[in-house]
């Protein structure tokens, strides 16, 4: 919870002698309460107030790095109970099982869909984020040689270590304790040898307990063993039980400063049905969980939980957007057509794939309307014939088409009447309504 | 340091609407708590989830869907029998028909429509109009009538014609579905108007306008939110009503419910994605708070009870 300045100002040493380049230690405790200066900067502060003031300029939910080089994904960090109250900031990582008895053919297949399974979706490169790997048989060498399977065929895709035996973790957590892997992890009874393991690797540590108050007794105990960096497991299954517990986990963080819960969620979404799975999968999405694990993630699912992902992780107050300017696709040359859309990236990347399915060498105008689609712009009033005109002819875009003929989207075909008089000497052509028609526009044209 | 279960205290509750006549009714709303959260409240009904039939063949669904109703959709009648059969809990029946750039049925053929398939179901029925705001008003005054006793939801009732719909849903003791567009103020603003010209507030079903996953669903999910809010949290009597979605309508345009296997490798099989999409988009919408869904895919609409099995 956040200290106001003359809270902050007890902590001081209350000698205005000026080191930290402010007049008044008081004065200091204001920028620090609004968090325009680090405590760092007066060289008298006790150890004692650094450790308060520390500890309450801490976000209520620790954020947290699984993995080591480009691939890392840091979780938690949260601030907010509804996306609407500010916005989700770390995206929730999806981890695929892989499990000891998998070792060989099965793990491999899994191994190759994670690799393969980047897309692009909105201008976001969006993928499969770790792998769990997974103990089902308390064989310390197999599960270590899955572990190593993993690392060597997906070099750098963080590893999650799943068992509940320090000797398994101990063997896999062998091929990659240079990687910054999650341990997952700490029960009631292992907790001294996984927290040992976890301190001595510097990994993160999954704590396991059925319920929150056990969960909250076993996270004090890791955490007085000096491991920091804790992701919880409530043990909740159920979609039920995961709205519950997460929301509670949540709450007590945001809401109370609760530090025994104050740390990312992991989420165990599993389930026979594939199509069932990405429903639990969702669930842990929306509500607050930051590492989902499944069994299993075919294209079409990853599709969806990423698409959902991203719309819940957008910043609620601010679309996403793109630049305005008039984007060359293919091999354009000025007589190739030009295209007119909005700068919300939904609608511009939308456009762009159909575009570039087509072939047909195109511009595309990207005209800036603070990110709204292309009919709530209109209904806005930011996408009138005579703005469009306006940003037409200051764009310059006559220098690189010839034509002079402008396309514009099929859901504001009344604009093209009042287009055709503020753009004189313009032709402006009315192309499809769906994107997905564009293609055989374009090739209908040639 | 013990945890204390940080709860909310509510001070307010979604109203009960039931619909249906007959023994198989099925009521709506009656939570006390933001969704789901039974450790703080009570949820005496669980979200229901009403199939689409609409009064013309299905031409331009995507195939996926198509496909999935093809048995039974050459007729309205057929097609809801069937909808019942695959476990609906209600039927949803779209007189998408009558929209003059369809094909113009006129308000008596659609009430036809409407009777015979109110007949030859016992779930309750929800009926749509077209979306053509002026057509809308002649073709649900006419289909109110001819269902009068049946106990629906008519809808939707939108700032430009909400009088005469409104009017035709309370004539003939019909529920009212009340559509405003992804705004907080514009929803209570909607059922402030109704309420004003006589509509009991407890008689509304709130359709705050769906989107598809990865096509605004977002904006939807949290206006959803934020009335859930205002009506439990801060005991808004305007922002009570139950909230519907209606979500096949958006999900089976979109390109991930339509582009063919060959066409997008890195996407999946569509068979599977298409389904994904339409139950993904359900699972937004109920985690947001909706009491009532619409979809189109039966397969995709076992996925959505399932998860509602899950949830309660
Ligand atoms: C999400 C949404 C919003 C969000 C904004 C999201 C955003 N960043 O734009 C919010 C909630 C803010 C909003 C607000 C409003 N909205 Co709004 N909104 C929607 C919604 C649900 C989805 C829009 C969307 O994201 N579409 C996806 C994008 C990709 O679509 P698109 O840009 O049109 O692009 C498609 C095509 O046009 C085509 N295309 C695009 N560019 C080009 C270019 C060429 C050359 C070609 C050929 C094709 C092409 O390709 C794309 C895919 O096919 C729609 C309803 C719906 N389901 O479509 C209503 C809708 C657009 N909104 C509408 C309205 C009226 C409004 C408001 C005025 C209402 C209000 N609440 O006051 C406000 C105005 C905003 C303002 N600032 O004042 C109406 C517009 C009606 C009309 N015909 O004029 C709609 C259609 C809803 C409806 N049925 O009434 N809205
Ligand atoms: S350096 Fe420390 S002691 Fe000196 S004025 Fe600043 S806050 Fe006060």
């Amino acid at each position: 919870m956040a200290l106001s300045g003359v809270e902050i100002f007890k902590y001081l040493p209350k000698t205005n002698c000026k080191k930290c380049g402010h007049p008044t230690c008081l004065a200091f405790a204001m920028k620090l309460a609004a968090k325009q200066a680090s405590l760092d900067a007066c060289p008298d502060a006790s150890a004692d107030a650094k450790k308060v003031l520390g500890e309450a300029a801490a976000p209520p939910i620790r954020d947290i790095t699984i993995g080591a080089g480009d691939k890392a994904v840091k979780v938690g960090g949260e601030i907010c109970l509804f996306r609407h109250e500010k916005k989700f900031f770390n995206p929730c990582a999806f981890a695929v099982s892989i499990k000891s008895s998998e070792a060989g053919d099965a793990a491999a297949k899994k191994i190759e869909m994670v690799k393969t399974s980047e897309i692009d979706r909105v201008g976001q490169k969006l993928r499969v984020d770790a792998i769990a790997v997974t103990d089902d048989g308390g064989d310390a060498a197999k599960f270590a040689s899955v572990v190593k399977q993993v690392v060597d065929g997906a070099p750098g895709v963080p590893v999650i270590l799943v068992s509940a035996n320090p000797a398994v973790i101990e063997a896999g957590i062998a091929h990659c304790a240079d990687k910054k892997p999650l341990i997952c992890g700490a029960t009631a009874d292992n907790a001294d040898a996984m927290a040992k393991i976890a301190k001595e690797k510097k990994a993160s540590l999954v704590v396991s307990a059925a319920g929150l108050e056990a969960l909250e007794a076993l996270s004090d105990k890791v955490k007085a063993m000096g491991v920091e960096d804790l992701v919880l497991d409530s043990g909740a299954r159920k979609a039920k039980d995961m709205i519950e517990q997460y929301t509670i986990i949540r709450r007590a963080a945001i809401k109370k400063n609760f530090k025994p819960l104050g740390f990312p969620i992991i989420s165990f979404a599993e389930r026979g049905d594939s199509l069932s799975e990405a429903m639990a999968a969702a669930i842990g999405v929306m509500k607050y969980a930051s590492i989902i694990v499944v069994n299993s993630v075919e294209k079409w699912k990853m599709l969806a939980l990423l698409s959902l992902r991203q719309n819940i992780y957008t910043d609620p107050q601010v679309p996403m957007q793109v630049k305005q300017d008039i984007y060359k696709i293919g091999e354009a040359t000025d007589k190739s057509p030009l295209m007119i859309t909005t700068n919300f990236s939904l609608s511009y990347f939308i456009v762009r794939g159909e575009v570039e399915n087509s072939k047909v060498p195109s511009w595309i105008a990207v005209m800036d309307n603070e990110g709204l689609s292309v009919l709530t712009a209109w209904a806005a009033g930011k996408f009138t014939a005579s703005k469009i005109a306006t940003f037409i002819q200051e764009s310059g875009v006559e220098k690189s088409v010839t034509t002079k003929e402008l396309i514009i989207p099929g859901y504001v075909a009344v604009l093209s009447g009042a287009l055709e008089e503020k753009l004189p000497g313009w032709k402006i052509t009315v192309g499809p309504r769906e994107a997905n028609q564009i293609p055989t526009f374009l090739k209908g044209r040639a | 340091m013990a945890l204390v279960v940080p709860k909310e205290s509510y001070s307010g509750k979604i109203y009960e609407v039931q619909l249906g006549s007959g023994a198989k009714t099925v009521t709506i709303g009656g939570a006390n708590a933001l969704p789901f959260l039974g450790f703080e409240g009570t949820f005496p009904h669980k979200p229901a989830v009403a199939l689409e039939v609409m009064d013309i063949a299905p031409e331009d669904w995507p195939e996926t869907v198509k496909k999935a109703v093809s048995g039974a959709s050459a007729s309205p009648v057929q097609w809801a029998k069937f909808c019942q059969e695959q476990g609906a809990d209600m039927v949803a029946l779209r007189l998408i028909g009558t929209h003059p750039d369809q094909k113009n049925r006129s308000a008596e053929d659609a009430a036809k429509t409407a009777a015979e398939v109110a007949a030859a179901v016992d779930i309750p029925l929800v009926i749509l109009g077209s979306g053509h705001v002026e057509k809308d008003t002649q073709v649900l005054q006419a289909v109110a009538a001819a269902v009068r006793g049946k106990n629906c939801a008519i809808g939707k009732a939108v700032e430009e014609n909400y009088k005469t719909v409104a009017a035709a849903a309370m004539a003939n003791d019909h529920k009212l579905i009340a559509m405003s567009q992804l705004d907080v103020n514009l929803a209570k603003q909607l059922n402030i108007l109704l309420s004003q010209m006589g509509f009991a507030k407890e008689r509304i079903i709130m359709d705050p306008m769906s989107s598809a996953l990865g096509y605004g669903m977002e904006y939807t999910y949290s206006v959803m939110e934020r009335i859930r809010q205002a009506a439990l949290l801060q005991n808004d009597p305007m922002m009570q009503t139950p909230i519907i979605c209606d979500i096949g309508l958006n999900v089976w345009k979109v390109k991930e419910t339509i582009a063919p296997d060959a066409e997008m490798p890195e996407w999946g099989g569509l068979a599977d994605r298409a389904l994904a999409w339409e139950a993904i988009t359900a699972s937004g919408m109920l985690t947001a708070g909706a009491d009532m869904l619409i979809m189109r895919h039966p397969g995709a609409m076992a996925k959505a009870k399932e998860l509602i099995a899950d949830l309660m």
